[in-house]
């Protein structure tokens, strides 16, 4: 064996650990130019009650999930069961019903479960451009104060919530 | 149970592959017939096996069975059939299946089309080609299976991506994976020949072919993805060095160079072992590719279902591949020889001189690629790096690379005239300078850009055309015509032709639709005309369209240059009933000097639309070219040279 033939694989060890590193940086927490301010003023009304309206104001005051969501969105449904274990979990979760129909989200509501406290019906899609969507589904979660603290594009797996969310959410819940 | 029978068929692969991957290398090892052979049924079996999966999945689509997970989130049930056929590939699962196929075909080919190789580098090949199919199907069996079960089953699907729902996505995904995946049949060469310690001019020459077919495949590919970029994604633009799309293009610039490398040392015995390595490389950097794309690690418009266990998979077992290629590689490589020695000024030289630049290019499309996540690992933060970049340090790398191509092709082996050479170029430089120079005034307004192109272009053009008719040119002494002397070129040099001339078409169509496009985003309402490039775009009236899952409207749109009508338009909006966003189908008029391209983009409050209307000129001579480099390597790849047996060809290998 001669050394000098050896010189590449250094090189490419490197570029390997490079990546690997790479790869622990969570996939899907793309960086949001919301994170760390004050969430996008909205008010919409309640998929569920038509009579009552969801306003960003009513998301202040405690730690909330808010979860971007559709009925036609098949890794909601896949993401769905974490939702409801979060709520179990005592964890409050605010939806965005984004660009559905009004029956279709209900009966998604009613086939699979609910686990939102209340749900703004975003039908024309308005409120997520202005909190960035552009896949569904996503999920922030924001301090007491209404800022931003966390985003995640795609599905939240058990593994995500278990060693991501819910220790955020306990520590916002700390916070004075 | 179809879904089963798949999963059955995929594990009886994987422990076919694994047979495979073992028992010839044994058999080379112990220099042990029967289990050498063993390689060649094995090969058959897997490709029937991963075939049966492949059917079960397939089957899956065409009868609607949304119990499997994978059926469910891409098709449903108002989906046409043939976009139910290939949606099979349109997600992470199936195409990764598709990937796998396409691997299983490959290996076949090998086994059928190579038995007249020595029987220890047959096992060897096969060997190292099954250990790679059992990396690739043990990652599609523990990671991704495409025949996971949804229970209770959903009445209905999601839907096939609507972008995806088009004829040119067809074919681009198989294309494109059987250039990709061809690549692993010249690293598999290239092992066989370094655990024999044997790396000469025969084995050059047994990869030569391969590589050829695996490069016009990718070549091929990679154009179809630019063309479906170009019609489908509705901004007209058709290259974004996106990272996927970096990902196909690192691998064809290596390959590329390897190609040219293997010519030299099949002709002359040169390169050897650097030979090697660039086809270590490049398929290093398949491994890579596929890395980045299945990974998630970059952001991408072409970014698969993000799951960190598949990139950990990936990512070690491109690290086992690699490094074990690699230190086989320096084991190896200090006991080969040299090869024929050559002067500075000799195809030799010219062809080293191809591989650095392509080389280079190659790790600076790397660096650009990878740039954004190694500042993200090192927390210097998120950035992007964009076409900038890429423009800045790609061109000044091609065009060197341009100029040396028409004088590489005259040159001859070991050693030249420089002074006899620059005469007898002297003149088709001088004119295409002085037509290169003159041309894009004929089109508009002088560019730079353009008249370097159309000069290189018709420089690479008129050197081949030069060298054909050279060659042509019947000899007194003998009595042969033309025609007798034309059939008498090899194929690989028709093909070398082709590529070349494919190259040239090429560039003088980057380069037009670079300096020359005109694109307008104008607010429409019927009977609006606007002007483009001398060319009148009339809106002519609005209806509203019904396909067989979606609804939308459908615009029509006349275009005249002056006075003389061209013909109409449809561009069409339309809304999947599974999709939230509506996708703009552009209507595009070709030509052969300029596409016109009229795209809807959205509806205004007062019932007008916002319309992209473009002149894209010299676009088809860039699908033309591609299509000739393509066409050029498959034409190489079928030289009679390379059907010879082998022992015809072991007594024909040159003398240093």
């Amino acid at each position: 064996m001669k050394l000098r033939f050896l010189w590449p694989l250094p090189l490419f060890l490197a570029l390997v650990a490079a990546l690997g590193f790479g790869l622990r940086l969570e996939p899907g927490s793309l960086p949001s130019p919301l994170i760390g301010r004050e969430m996008p003023a909205f008010e919409l009304a309640e998929l569920r009650d038509t009579d009552r309206r969801l306003a960003s104001a009513d998301l202040v005051g405690q730690p909330v999930l808010f979860n971007v969501w559709a009925s036609w969105c098949v890794t909601c449904l896949a993401e769905h069961p974490v939702l409801m274990e979060l709520k179990r979990a005592g964890i409050p979760i605010y939806g965005l019903n984004y660009k559905d129909s009004r029956a279709e989200a209900l009966r998604f509501l009613d086939r699979h479960g609910d686990p939102y406290r209340a749900i703004g019906f975003d039908a024309d899609g308005n409120v997520g451009i202005d909190w960035g969507v552009y896949a569904t589904p996503e999920t922030f979660v924001l301090d007491r104060h209404g800022v931003v603290r966390f985003k995640h594009t795609g599905r939240l797996t058990p593994e995500l919530v278990e060693e991501t969310v819910i220790p955020l959410y306990r520590r916002l819940e700390a916070e004075s | 149970m179809i879904g089963e029978l798949g999963l059955f068929a995929l594990i009886l692969a994987l422990v076919l592959a694994l047979a495979q991957g073992t028992l010839p290398l044994l058999g080379a090892a112990r220099g042990d017939a029967a289990l050498m052979a063993a390689g060649t049924g094995g090969a058959f079996g897997l490709l029937f096996f991963v075939a049966l999966a492949y059917g079960a999945l397939t089957l899956g689509f065409v009868v609607n069975d949304f119990s499997l997970a994978y059926v469910a989130r891409h098709s449903n049930a108002m989906l046409p059939l043939h976009y139910r056929l290939t949606a099979v590939w349109g997600g992470h699962e199936g195409s990764l299946l598709l990937w796998v196929l396409i691997l299983a075909v490959w290996n076949a080919a090998v086994a059928v089309f190579s038995r007249s190789l020595p029987r220890e580098v047959l096992a060897r090949v096969l060997g190292v080609l099954g250990l790679l199919a059992v990396g690739f199907l043990a990652f599609t069996l523990f990671t991704s299976s495409p025949f996971e079960r949804l229970l209770p089953a959903p009445a209905d699907g999601h839907d096939l991506n609507p972008l995806l729902q088009d004829p040119g996505l067809i074919f681009h995904p198989p294309i494109l994976y059987t250039g990709y995946v061809g690549f692993s049949v010249a690293f598999a060469f290239a092992i066989a020949a370094l655990i024999g310690g044997r790396l000469d001019a025969a084995w050059a020459r047994w990869s030569r072919p391969w590589t050829a077919v695996a490069w016009g495949f990718l070549t091929l590919g990679i154009a179809l993805g630019a063309w479906w970029a170009y019609y489908v994604i509705g901004w007209g633009g058709w290259w974004f060095w996106d990272p996927v799309e970096n990902a196909s293009f690192m691998p064809w610039l290596l390959g590329t160079a390897l190609l040219h490398s293997l010519a030299v040392t099949e002709k002359r015995g040169s390169f050897r072992s650097w030979t090697v390595m660039l086809a270590i490389l490049t398929f290093a950097l398949v491994l890579l590719g596929t890395f980045l794309v299945r990974s998630g690690v970059l952001t991408s418009v072409h970014a698969f279902a993000v799951d960190p266990e598949r990139g950990v998979f990936l990512l070690g077992f491109m690290a086992l591949v690699v490094t074990a290629a690699l230190i086989l590689f320096a084991w190896r490589a200090g006991s080969v020889g040299l090869g024929g020695g050559f002067g500075v000024v000799s195809r030799e030289s010219a062809l080293l001189v191809n591989n650095v630049l392509l080389t280079v290019a190659g790790a600076a499309v790397l660096l650009g690629t990878l740039y954004p996540l190694l500042l993200d690992t090192l927390g210097l933060g998120r950035i992007s790096v964009g076409p900038p970049y890429f423009e800045a340090i790609f061109l000044p790398l091609m065009l060197p690379l341009l100029l040396l191509l028409g004088f590489g092709m005259q040159l001859r082996w070991k050693q030249d005239d420089p002074v006899e050479q620059a005469r007898c170029l002297r003149g088709i430089f001088l004119l295409s300078l002085a037509v290169g120079l003159v041309w894009p005034l004929l089109v508009g307004t002088w560019s730079l850009l353009a008249s370097i192109g159309i000069f290189l272009g018709l420089w690479i053009i008129s050197v081949g055309v030069k060298d054909l008719l050279a060659r042509l040119r019947p000899r007194p002494q003998c009595q042969e015509t033309r025609w007798m002397r034309a059939r008498r070129l090899g194929r690989s040099y028709v093909g070398m032709q082709f590529a070349h001339a494919g190259v040239g078409l090429l560039v003088i169509g980057v380069t037009f639709v670079l300096g020359y496009d005109e694109e307008r985003d104008v607010r429409m309402a019927v009977g609006d005309t606007v002007t483009v490039s001398g060319y009148d775009f009339r809106l002519e009236s609005l209806e509203r369209i019904r396909g067989p899952n979606y609804s939308g409207e459908r615009a029509t749109v006349a275009v005249f240059s002056g006075e003389r009508a061209l013909g109409t338009l449809h561009p069409e909006m339309r809304r999947y009933a599974s999709q939230a966003m509506p996708i703009a189908h552009t209507a595009l008029d070709r030509g052969l000097f300029r596409d016109l391209y009229v795209n809807l983009g959205e509806p205004l409050p007062d019932g007008a639309w916002l319309m992209r209307v473009y002149v894209k000129p010299y676009m088809n001579w860039v699908w033309t070219g591609a299509l000739f480099m393509a066409l050029g390597g498959f034409l190489a790849a079928t030289d009679r040279r390379y059907r010879m047996p082998a022992r015809r060809a072991r007594a024909e290998e040159p003398r240093p």
